[in-house]
């Protein structure tokens, strides 16, 4: 029987469930292997029922939370589909800063106490909610990726998603270097699997992908020397998308199967 | 009228975002009705702080996944008004292309796959795959693959471009590209006026209903405005002053929502696709009126349903004039250019383009190392909501002798032909109450 898949999404732009819509004719395709039966951004019908969870976005408040839990309760697997849910992304820049200062800055004193939908806590990732089985990154999603991985578990496999830097994938598009070229990229402490399409059009990388579990640090300093860049800038470089995450000694460590 | 009627739509489907229909009907009375967002709010405004002058574009992009080279262009409109940047001519030309492209994949992603299934009755596209109409689906496909394709090839990548920079592109597309595009684009407008004679031939169409409001959008002299023009409203006209925008711009608190709203000379006002049409339909290309004409739309057209038409009505416009961009670029010679210089300099810094929702700005003020320390964002579907419930504070009691089915489904249209984008509108930038 075809696994019964559905989307969910939280805070974000929901540009990574565009990214499906993006595959065009492919996603008559992908309708063959999965039975989607929960889409609210394209479909009118729901259901409870599902074996896989396709899950977008941020989580911010209590409400989201308890919805999380609900939909993790009634999965087998649950997939973290772009950077707002696998790192919290974006959304997490304004965690440098204490929620109600945040608050105040975009509400000024408005009175929101009773008001749910404003009950907003510090933006997590998923997995600091409810355990994750796999990590779908990016920012958006690379849409090849995604085909991979629902393939692979339509098919029974273990999808696999890459450790190592972007700078593998760079150097394969025989890229000039953007370090050379003046810029400041973070291919060298972020995972791959995008194809290195920042560096390949020219801009350099934000890090969306996730710092890597294990980044060389000795070869990350010795690039800042030689290009005469600090610690600092990079630091600042890494809040984009990995605010709070960055700790270039032991870089990050993500949970990527969920322990059974 | 005795009957009750209590609808509550929890997450509206087909639409960007979440947003809640509320409908208590009781003893021949509204007791509430009430366009709900419940979107959590995001703080962009509080994230841009302290963020550097060429990070504020891919930062603002993620607002939103659909019209995030909208945000890009408005974007970089603001920094280099900030900066006093000046772009080339060629930098110009593909930046329309690129607002082309994005009004295109918008459009035809919301006419095709959110709106076409209430016309035939259906939940999603998705039957359409087996069934006798297969061939209108797969046209769809067709020309949200080509919308795709141009973006691709201007910007890098459709959703979050890569290629826009303050001052110019890091790549462009080359010669051969932009010819192969060019066939395509020939070959999608025939497909687009299939589609358009499709939809005439085998639905019923839109409901008819009809609300006297404002409209307001860019105007240009030149063209059909897009990419640039001064403020517009069909009650009180052009508006230069660019920078006091909040003159015309309204952004005030309702507690039923995470979402700002506004308003200008009435009590709500509409921005979109069919504002566009109602402010300059005239400068539509042939083929845009060919279809505006077809569904019998005329300016000034009160249903905000035909929406859903003024969209499609752009994109055959957009493809038209997207072939005309691209010979101008060839007349330019082509060439690969350095992104204009600048200085860093503190300032202020106003941009304003029209995205397929509507009119979008971006506003920031830099600080005298080029950091950011103040940003607002006022975005197309803030300034629909009033409007939508408005709108549907007319409809209802119109259609509350129907089935409740019906009264459902006939509200659910009416968001969705908004086309809103709630994802975009809760980034909650400035606030004001009243």
């Amino acid at each position: 029987m075809k696994p019964k898949v559905a989307f969910f999404d939280f805070s974000s732009c929901e540009g990574c469930q565009l990214q499906i819509a993006n595959l065009e004719e492919e996603i008559l395709d992908l309708i063959e292997i999965v039975d989607v039966v929960s889409f609210r951004e394209v479909m009118k019908e729901h259901s409870d029922e599902y074996d896989i969870a396709v899950v977008e976005g941020s989580i911010m408040r209590p409400m989201d939370e308890h919805r999380l839990r609900k939909i993790r309760s009634r999965c087998k697997t649950l997939i973290a589909l772009g950077a707002c849910a696998t790192i919290g992304g974006v959304n997490k820049i304004r965690n440098q800063w204490p929620v109600e200062e945040v608050k105040k800055e975009v509400y000024n004193d408005a009175d929101l106490k009773d008001n749910k939908f404003f009950n907003v806590n510090q933006t997590k990732a998923l997995n600091e909610v409810v355990p994750v089985d796999y990590y779908i990154h990016g920012c958006p999603i690379n849409r090849d990726e995604f085909k991979r991985v629902i393939t692979s578990l339509a098919l029974g496999k273990e999808p696999v998603i890459p450790n190592y830097p972007v700078c593998v994938e760079c150097k394969k598009n025989e890229n000039v270097c953007l370090f050379e070229l003046g810029k400041f990229c973070l291919g060298p402490i972020t995972r791959a699997g995008c194809g290195a399409i920042c560096p390949s059009n020219g801009s350099a990388c934000d890090g969306c992908r996730g710092i890597l579990s294990k980044p060389d640090v000795e070869c990350v300093m010795d690039l800042l020397k030689r290009y005469d860049l600090t610690y600092e800038e990079m630091k600042s470089r890494c809040v984009i998308y990995n605010t709070g995450v960055f700790n270039p000694k032991d870089g990050m460590t993500f949970v990527r199967r969920r322990k059974k | 009228m005795s009957k009750n009627v209590d609808i509550n739509v929890h997450h509206v489907t087909r639409v960007e975002g979440h947003g809640n229909i509320v409908l208590d009907f009781k003893k021949g009375k509204i007791k509430k009705l009430e366009w709900q967002i419940s979107e959590a709010p995001r703080f962009f405004e509080a994230m841009l702080r302290g963020r550097k002058h060429d990070e504020l574009r891919s930062i603002t992009s993620r607002i939103c996944g659909i019209c995030s080279i909208g945000h890009s262009l408005a974007s970089l409109k603001a920094t280099e008004d900030a900066l006093n940047v000046e772009i080339s001519e060629q930098t110009n030309l593909l930046r329309r292309l690129a607002i082309n492209g994005e009004n295109m994949q918008s459009h035809i992603l919301h006419v095709g796959y959110l709106a076409f299934p209430d016309l035939l009755k259906l939940g999603s596209v998705f039957p359409l795959a087996n069934s006798k109409n297969k061939d209108a689906l797969l046209k769809v496909v067709k020309l949200h693959r080509l919308a795709n394709f141009m973006s691709d090839l201007v910007c890098g990548r459709t959703t979050h471009p890569i290629r826009l920079i303050i001052g110019g592109f890091t790549m462009i597309p080359t010669k051969k590209q932009l010819l192969e595009l060019k066939k395509e684009l020939k070959s999608g407008l025939e497909t687009t006026k299939e589609l358009a004679q499709f939809i005439k031939n085998k639905t019923d169409g839109f409901p008819d209903f009809k609300r006297e409001t404002e409209y307001i959008g860019l105007s240009s002299k030149k063209e059909y405005a897009f990419y640039d023009g001064d403020i517009n409203s069909t009650d009180t006209g052009i508006f230069k002053d660019y920078k006091n925008y909040d003159k015309i711009i309204n952004e005030y608190f309702v507690p039923q929502s995470t979402a700002l709203h506004a308003k200008h000379s009435r009590e709500s006002y509409m921005v979109g696709a069919l504002a566009r049409f109602n402010l300059n339909s005239k400068q539509l290309s042939n083929a845009g009126k060919e279809v505006a004409d077809l569904f019998n739309l005329k300016a000034i057209n009160y249903n905000p349903f035909m929406n859903n038409i003024a969209q499609l009505a752009e994109y055959a416009h957009n493809i038209e004039n997207s072939l005309e961009l691209i010979d101008r670029l060839f007349d330019n010679k082509l060439k690969d250019e350095k992104p204009s210089d600048f200085k860093i300099k503190e300032g202020r810094g106003v941009g304003i383009c029209e995205v397929p929702r509507g009119m979008l700005i971006h506003d920031y003020t830099l600080n005298s190392k080029g950091r950011c320390t103040k940003a607002n964002c006022v975005i197309p579907t803030n300034q629909n909501h009033a409007n939508i419930q408005k709108d549907m504070e007319k409809l209802v009691p119109e259609i509350i002798d129907n089935p409740k089915k019906d009264i459902e489904l006939n509200l659910e249209m009416l968001v969705r032909a908004y086309d809103p984008c709630i994802s975009c509108s809760t980034h909650y930038l400035d606030v004001k109450f009243v």
